[in-house]
């Protein structure tokens, strides 16, 4: 299993592997944010962890066809389901894969990103403290909906319409913490209900996932 | 007499035959008196006037949309455990229902809300569970539609049910957590004293008997219809098989 999460991230890191390409979005689009709404700071800062955190999320939707469809393609993927390591394993690797070339680096870039937004003191924290724990779930319901469109010839716009509602409760606690905190104000019971959420996703879904994939290679 | 027999089209087909028109007769003598009673034979309300009277529309099918996915979670499993044929064309079937009641619920819900509300739309938990049901709805029915393989697209689309099922009351949860509403709670229940007036209820529950058995009278012909396409789908391949 680690001779696997070895060789994802490898190929992520390679040119042309998509590595960065979620970060540069993610940069894009807090660019765009303040020409769309105009420059006053108290808009921003009033309504930037809610923008970082949909950015976030659409940065990582961005790299969800890459976690099955190149391996599904070339063949690697009926490989890896007659291995040794059961299939719930493999989906767990391949979003623990794609949560450390995503989700990671995007929660590392929020907070820098965060000061273009006008983020105020508290808020840089909150935004990588809200992240680190959410985006491990965007990763492992993203992999659940690669996971379902993976046989499709043009399933990428698919999988947006099938992942991003899967997303809501996450995005909704994520931001309100994040919001909460950065005012201030006692934001741990949305912080708990998105670990719950994380912690639910990381236990369950590879199972469905897994289902899922025995279907699309049958 | 089992229910496992039906998984046998041919026996799901001979029993829904002799029993649909019995369903359409019965929603029909149930809804129509009920919608003409509830428009024009019931006072108007005091502060909201004329406008109350939109609620025979608007609460059946609210309901119905709700129990929809209920039963194509159902249908799912019993797909998923037991391979029943008929099970997951019924959650085909009843997909496009469903997303019809979610979108007249919507939209009768924003003509009310305009003269009472002031606005056709307010980011209110109730409002915003039916628009994220909505979204659910169709990522289910495009999944249908993407797959061409009809028992892949059974077992993908009955996972994506499962789960999304456990989403969909996962985010009930966060957006009452999320915002307070304008919404009314509920008027209509079986175990509260205080219900909406009698004059109301009983041309209510006429039009609640109605979409019932309206949604049953529907999903038994498109499960029927489903059920010749998968007959149509297979001899076809079968005579291509016959020609190479």
């Amino acid at each position: 299993m680690i001779a696997l999460l070895v060789r994802d991230l490898r190929l992520a890191m390679r040119a042309g592997g998509g590595f960065g390409l979620g970060l540069a979005f993610f940069l894009i689009v807090s660019t765009l944010v303040p020409f769309g709404v105009g420059p006053e700071a108290a808009i921003l800062s009033r309504i930037a962890p809610g923008i970082l955190w949909v950015g976030a999320l659409l940065a990582c939707l961005l790299s969800l066809d890459r976690i099955f469809q190149l391996d599904f393609e070339d063949g690697s993927l009926d490989l890896l389901a007659t291995a040794p390591i059961p299939m719930e394993g493999i989906v767990a690797v391949k979003a623990l894969a794609h949560w450390l070339v995503t989700g990671l680096p995007l929660t590392l870039a929020a907070p820098v990103l965060g000061t273009l937004m006008n983020l105020e003191s508290p808020g840089h924290y909150w935004i990588f403290i809200t992240l680190l724990i959410g985006t491990p779930a965007l990763s492992m319901i993203g992999a659940f909906g690669a996971a379902l469109t993976v046989g499709l010839k043009r399933g990428g716009l698919l999988l947006s319409l099938l992942v991003l509602p899967l997303y809501i409760p996450t995005l909704i606690f994520g931001a309100e913490a994040a919001t909460r905190g950065t005012a201030d104000l006692s934001a741990s019971t949305p912080l708990l209900m998105m670990a719950g959420i994380t912690a639910g996703s990381i236990a369950l879904l590879p199972f469905a996932a897994a289902a899922a994939l025995r279907v699309n290679l049958r | 007499m089992s229910l496992w027999e039906f998984a046998n089209p041919v026996k799901f087909m001979a029993l829904s035959g002799k029993v649909l028109p019995w369903v359409i007769g019965l929603c029909a003598v149930t809804l129509v008196p009920g919608l003409i009673w509830g428009f024009f034979f019931t006072p108007e309300a005091a502060k909201f006037g004329n406008s109350v009277k939109i609620i025979y529309v608007h609460v059946p099918s609210a309901m119905m949309a709700i129990n929809i996915w209920v039963m194509m979670l159902v249908t799912s499993l019993i797909w998923i455990v037991r391979r029943h044929h008929v099970s997951v064309r019924a959650s085909k079937a009843a997909a496009l229902i469903g997303v019809t009641m979610t979108v007249i619920a919507l939209i009768t819900g924003a003509i009310w809300g305009q003269p009472m509300w002031g606005t056709y739309w307010a980011w209110d938990p109730r409002l915003t569970s039916f628009l994220i049901l909505f979204l659910f709805y169709l990522g289910y029915m495009a999944l249908w539609a993407a797959i061409d393989n009809p028992d892949t697209a059974a077992d993908l689309t009955s996972v994506l049910c499962i789960v999304g099922s456990v989403f969909a009351v996962l985010s009930r949860y966060a957006v009452n957590f999320w915002n307070q509403g304008l919404h009314q709670g509920a008027t209509l229940s079986l175990d509260k004293e205080e219900n909406i007036a009698d004059v109301y209820f009983a041309p209510m529950l006429l039009c609640l008997t109605g979409f019932v058995l309206l949604f049953v009278a529907l999903v038994l012909i498109r499960t029927r219809t489903e059920l010749r396409l998968v007959r149509l789908h297979r001899l076809d391949v079968r005579e291509r098989m016959k020609d190479a």
